[in-house]
């Protein structure tokens, strides 16, 4: 989207630019960050300050993280409602390894490789059972958050290392690592989908599936790959999750599934398939994050926070329809 | 007459209970273009997917330069040097003109794109076809007119080095001058030795180009002919109702059933 704009610059008068409703849609999710940040800044003194933004991008990391498994599924006209899901599973499954006494990164290991199976799961009754992404995932959502509390037995597992302590406290210059590790994933992901054969094959399964098998290209792996993606990616989540709570809870985190869904909407990804971006959705997580954290900020009650995540996203969709 | 590079023996297909091609035999010879006529629903799609292994056969065998083959998918397909051109199956409207005319056999290493040396190669190929109207090789597709696609469509089916390329209506959305355009591709690339088939139903363009006409009547194989031992109205015959004189289906009637 910023190419499309990057291009018309030459030509168009700023004035016309703003007159252009495509302008705001193209820039939806960039124009509400800044907009958020403005209005928070200048409604609460601590809201931009060095703590507050860390924080906020530490918060921020783990839905990234997730946005980006979201938007690769999404780019192949598919939809992943059990992310969060699977993220506590793998979550579930790395604490009691840990608890078991294994070592914690061979327990972190496990974990992300048990998310990447509920992945593959999904992915294969998606490609090979021909069953609607839809109603796969939404099985998943049930079956993972399921497997996690018979596995825990319904209890959180106390976490406390020191590898997953210096994950969420340490840091590289002001870069938490929780930063580092989003910062590492979303450029893979976006060499991955832009400059990479598997990229192009993506973003043709997800715009024309049929074209796409006719040229020679094995949609249903396609299909299987991203799923493994974002399986995968939720299992990186839950390694995040457990260093920032210091536990593995088996609570089911719907809040996260939703927002990583709102998170690639606002960052211009449409639902139908066939159109990928990485840098769009991240903005659209530091939008949610930033979002709920001024809100909390200015003392208003949590019970506003999702009706105003609701309210953006809506919003944003709107605008979306004038997307060029 | 030059050899057959592709050969189509006893070829049979059905969708469930529909029998869309019955013991379809058909031709191809190399440095020729032959002409598949036929009615709406005649079966000639059907006959080219099942060639480019879109569908599987349910029987009768296939010969490439003399030797059988088994054709599993579109990419054993690819791999024998068979290009197609599909009626239906358009491009992809997301992607730009570059990425779908090298859609699956990308160039690069260790999955990293070359861009640069896709975007050289397509370039090139559609100066060959003469296409001056579009302005960048990584314009989307979406962006671009019917008859700009088609020719997109066209310059990926020759861009490769092929053997045997298969036009399925490749004319049907083109204005004059670039319907004049694909009619001299198809004469250059049958002079250039490869075989072509050619889909129309715009009899001025078969007699012009074809050397040969294979026309499919209710999925049957009616006849196949040199063009020159054929005219207009009997070629038009055999399309309307299988049989043309002693040509054709010996009891149409009874391939209609
Ligand atoms: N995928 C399919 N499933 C079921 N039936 C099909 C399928 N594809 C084609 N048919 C049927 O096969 C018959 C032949 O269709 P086909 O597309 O090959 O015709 P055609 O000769 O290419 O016609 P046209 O000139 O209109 O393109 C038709 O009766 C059609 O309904
Ligand atoms: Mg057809």
């Amino acid at each position: 989207m910023a190419e499309a704009v990057a291009v018309g610059a030459d030509r168009e008068s700023l004035g016309g630019r703003l007159r252009d409703i495509g302008f705001w849609a193209d820039w939806a999710a960039v124009i509400g960050l800044v907009a958020l940040v403005i209005v928070f800044g200048l409604a609460s003194p601590s809201f931009l300050t060095l703590g507050n933004i860390q924080a906020m991008l530490v918060s921020a990391a783990i839905l990234i993280v997730l946005a980006v498994g979201q938007t690769f599924v999404i780019a192949t006209s598919g939809i992943d409602l059990s992310i969060a899901s699977i993220m506590t599973f793998g979550a579930v499954v790395l604490g009691l390894l840990y608890a078991a006494g294994w070592p914690i990164l061979l327990a972190c290991l496990v974990g992300v490789v048990a998310a990447g199976l509920a992945g593959v799961i999904n992915g294969t009754l998606v490609a090979k059972g021909r069953i609607p992404d839809f109603v796969v995932t939404l099985g998943m959502f049930s079956a993972a958050s399921g497997a996690a509390l018979i596995l825990s037995d319904g209890k959180p597992t106390q976490v406390v290392d020191g590898f997953l302590l210096a994950l969420a406290s340490g840091s590289v210059g002001p870069f938490g690592y929780f930063i580092v590790v989003a910062a590492v994933v979303v450029v893979v992901a976006h060499v991955a989908l832009f400059h990479t054969r598997f990229g192009v094959h993506v973003l043709a399964t997800g715009g024309n599936a049929e074209g796409a098998r006719a040229m020679g290209i094995r949609t249903g792996r396609v299909r299987l790959a991203v799923y493994l993606i974002s399986g995968v990616l939720a299992g990186v989540g839950a390694i995040l999750l457990v260093s920032r709570v210091g536990a593995a809870e088996p609570a089911i985190n719907t809040t996260y599934l939703l927002n990583a869904i709102a998170a690639v909407v606002l960052g211009g990804v449409s639902l139908q398939g066939g159109r990928g971006n990485i840098l769009g959705p991240v903005v659209g997580a530091l939008l949610l994050t930033a979002l709920t954290n001024g809100l909390t900020l200015l003392g208003i009650s949590q019970y506003y926070q999702p009706l105003a995540v609701g309210v953006v996203v809506v919003m944003a969709a709107l605008l979306m329809r004038y997307q060029r | 007459m030059s050899e057959p590079i592709l050969e189509l023996r006893g070829i049979n297909k059905s969708f469930g209970a529909v029998h869309v091609l019955h013991d379809v035999d058909f031709t191809v010879r190399a440095g020729e273009v032959t002409a598949l006529v036929g009615d709406n629903g005649a079966g000639k799609s059907t006959l080219v997917k099942c060639i480019a292994g879109i569908h599987p056969t349910d029987s009768g065998e296939v010969l490439f330069d003399g030797r059988q083959v088994s054709i599993h998918g579109p990419k054993d397909a690819a791999d024998l040097g068979i290009e197609v051109v599909y009626q239906d199956l358009a491009l992809c409207d997301n992607l730009d003109i570059v990425q779908n005319m090298f859609l699956g056999r990308e160039r690069g290493k260790a999955g990293v794109l070359d861009e640069a040396d896709m975007e050289q190669a397509a370039r090139r190929t559609l100066a060959s076809l003469s296409v001056r109207t579009v302005k960048s090789v990584r314009t989307p597709v979406a962006a671009l007119s019917g008859g700009q696609r088609q020719t997109v469509a066209i310059a990926k089916a020759v861009l490769w080095d092929s053997k045997v390329v298969l036009l399925d209506e490749p004319t049907a959305a083109l204005g004059v001058a670039q319907t004049r355009q694909v009619l001299d591709l198809v004469r250059r690339l049958a002079e250039q030795g490869l075989g072509v088939v050619l889909i129309s139903h715009n009899m001025n363009d078969v007699f012009e180009v074809a050397d040969r006409i294979a026309c499919l009547y209710l999925g049957r194989m009616a006849a196949e002919l040199p063009t020159k031992d054929v005219s207009h109205s009997q070629v038009v015959e055999l399309i309307t109702a299988g049989r043309s004189g002693d040509l054709g289906i010996a009891r149409p009637d009874m391939a209609a059933v």
